[in-house]
């Protein structure tokens, strides 16, 4: 390590203003600040200092998610091997999910950084490491066979139209994942939902076993066949058909422990949000009139991708709502609608993403009423004393 | 009566021409007709034609105002503008409608729209109003060809990935889609529009300095 500290101290004039590579000075600070604590200090204005700075933070929702990641990995696999009929061990299938994950994460992760260091180089800023999380939920979000060209497309599309428009990392309205994922799921309908798309191997109709349906929990549930809903345990676990990453609750839920427990994920939005999808789901269940809206209310939160939504995607500090109050005003709208999209609207199997991104716009607005609301309660109070 | 004439192109007409080009397009910079840019930009074709249309109006209704400038009582002045734009589209629909049946009918209601065009009313009212009627006929040439070209520009894109062809010619080759492309759906809904509008304002005032606006 002090020898690369050293090589690092060596090389560094040449990228600072002046150097023979000061164009290339963002990227030379991202590499360095990758690897070492930076030693530059904010010396203007009040702040309160702490030891955990934004590349901890994002590497921490990594963390948190790497659960989710392997077990879709396995949960590929898997699937594929019951669609085509074989026998394999637990290795084996982890390793055929593993080849089809893989290069999806890659790809997600090379066209966003390279579009995140260009416009850092262009505009003369450092480098942000917000990528860093979105690079890995945008292939969670995904059905395991979608084309690796569209996945560069659409992560392309989130990083500029859902980020860099807006002047880069926290900056942002909506979440760069599901903004992705609306992309692909508008433009490339046929690839983002039906039957084919959840089993590897499958949209290709390579090998598949005649009586195999390949339709998720959703999808079964939409059409009313109840009957044919997987056991809970299996929609706990996650052994279930779904994007990549969303099928396994217990996955989720311990990466929620990881995002609570350090304090980087917002409980009050995790908790509105699962409360707001039971109330709909209460509510639907009062006034059910078909088989869907008569599911039981907490079965809801098991099914599709409404766990990983609330945990990783309502959650992204930058795009929800920042006040307490707003923080629960935004969470349990989000599940409340999600779970009303899903069930009501037929042209939509899944809410959640469109309830999230929905709420992202809300949130400065319920931001902005709850600080009013609170002005004038103090404004009030001011005047009564007086 | 002034002594000297001005040339019928001297730099401040020109200027009337290529001005809505850029620093004060109608739609990136004045943000006006968006809707009739997100509605007809499907194909570059309609967007083609209708923007030909505007221009028609737009000059005629520029002159025709421009000479009543000094009758029209200031009190009914938006009627009377009405009335010529009305008179003007309905010239223009007919027309359409007896030789290029087909486009008129994906343009549907839009043609009859160019009444409520923001844009030309707005020249009418500032500019034909309180000019002679050759600024005044280059003023309208000038406003409209600024939105038509925004307009082909972004059904140029949108028909391109949208559907794979330009002006109903498809040019990305058969081979392409067996490789595994597909045609963007996206680009065909109404929102692709915004964004690739959207996208033009960026790329305009990434050149353009002087329209970004200090704040």
């Amino acid at each position: 390590m002090k020898s690369l500290r050293k090589y690092l101290n060596k090389i560094k004039p040449h990228f600072e203003k002046g150097g023979k590579f000061e164009k290339l000075e963002s990227t030379f600070e991202a590499f360095e600040s990758f690897m070492f604590v930076p030693d530059t200090v904010t010396k203007k204005g009040t702040h309160i200092r702490d030891a955990n700075d934004m590349k901890r933070t994002m590497a921490i929702v990594v963390l948190a998610v790497v659960p989710t990641v392997l077990f879709g990995m396995w949960n590929v696999g898997f699937h594929h091997f019951i669609a085509t009929g074989q026998e394999g061990t637990i290795l084996q299938q982890f390793w055929l999910g593993f080849l089809r994950v893989f290069p999806i994460i890659v790809v997600s992760y090379v066209v966003g950084l390279g579009i995140e260091f260009a416009f850092a180089e262009y505009r003369g800023h450092e480098v942000n490491e917000g990528f860093l999380v979105s690079g890995i939920l945008i292939p969670l979000v995904l059905p395991v066979d979608t084309p690796l060209w569209m996945v560069a497309v659409a992560t392309a599309f989130a990083v500029v139209i859902g980020k860099e428009v807006f002047g880069g990392t926290g900056m942002n309205i909506l979440n760069p994942a599901l903004t992705a994922r609306a992309f692909l799921f508008f433009a490339y309908p046929s690839y983002m939902s039906g039957n084919a798309v959840w089993t590897h191997g499958m949209i290709n109709g390579e090998g598949i076993i005649d009586t195999y349906s390949g339709a998720t929990p959703l999808a079964e549930a939409a059409a009313g066949n109840i009957d044919k809903l997987p056991e809970i345990s299996d929609m706990f676990f996650g052994t279930i058909l779904g994007s990549i990453g969303e099928t396994s609750t217990l996955a989720i839920l311990i990466g929620a422990a990881i995002l609570l427990i350090t304090g980087i994920g917002s409980a009050r939005i995790m908790i509105s949000t699962f409360v707001g999808g039971l109330a709909m789901g209460l509510l639907l269940n009062a006034f059910a009139v078909n088989p869907f809206m008569e599911i039981p209310a907490w079965q809801h939160l098991l099914l599709g991708g409404f766990a990983f939504g609330a945990v990783f995607m309502a959650t992204d500090p930058v795009s929800a709502a920042q006040t307490r109050k707003g923080k629960i005003i935004y969470g349990f709208l989000i599940g409340f609608l999600a779970i009303l999209i899903r069930v009501i609207n037929p042209a939509y199997p899944e809410g959640v993403m469109l309830a999230i991104l929905l709420m992202n716009v809300f949130a400065p607005l319920i931001d902005h009423y709850v600080i009013e609301g609170n002005i004038k309660k103090r404004l009030k109070r001011a005047k009564v004393k007086a | 009566m002034s002594a000297e004439k001005e040339p019928l192109f001297s730099s401040k007409n020109i200027k009337l021409l290529t001005e809505p080009m850029n620093d004060s397009n109608p739609i990136t910079v004045q943000v006006l007709g968006i809707c009739s840019a997100l509605a007809v930009t499907v194909k570059i074709k309609p967007a083609f034609v209708l923007a030909i249309a505007v221009v028609i109006v737009m000059a005629v209704s520029n002159v025709v105002i421009s000479l009543l400038r000094k009758t029209v009582p200031p009190r009914i002045r938006i009627i009377v503008q009405l009335v010529v734009i009305a008179a003007m589209v309905i010239l223009v629909d007919q027309v359409l409608k007896a030789f290029l049946f087909d486009v008129s009918k994906q343009l549907s209601v839009f043609v009859g729209l160019i009444i409520t065009n923001c844009i030309i009313m707005g020249r009418l009212e500032a500019f034909a109003l309180s000019n002679k009627p050759w600024p005044a006929f280059l003023d309208g040439i000038g406003n409209a060809s600024g939105y038509g070209v925004i307009l082909i520009i972004v059904a140029f894109f949108r028909e391109l990935l949208g559907s794979g062809t330009v002006w109903g010619f498809q040019v990305i080759p058969e081979s392409v889609y067996n490789f595994g492309y597909e045609n963007n759906g996206l680009m065909i809904l109404p929102p692709m529009a915004l964004i690739v509008v959207g996208a033009i304002i960026w790329i305009q005032r990434a050149k353009n300095k002087k329209l970004v606006e200090s704040n």
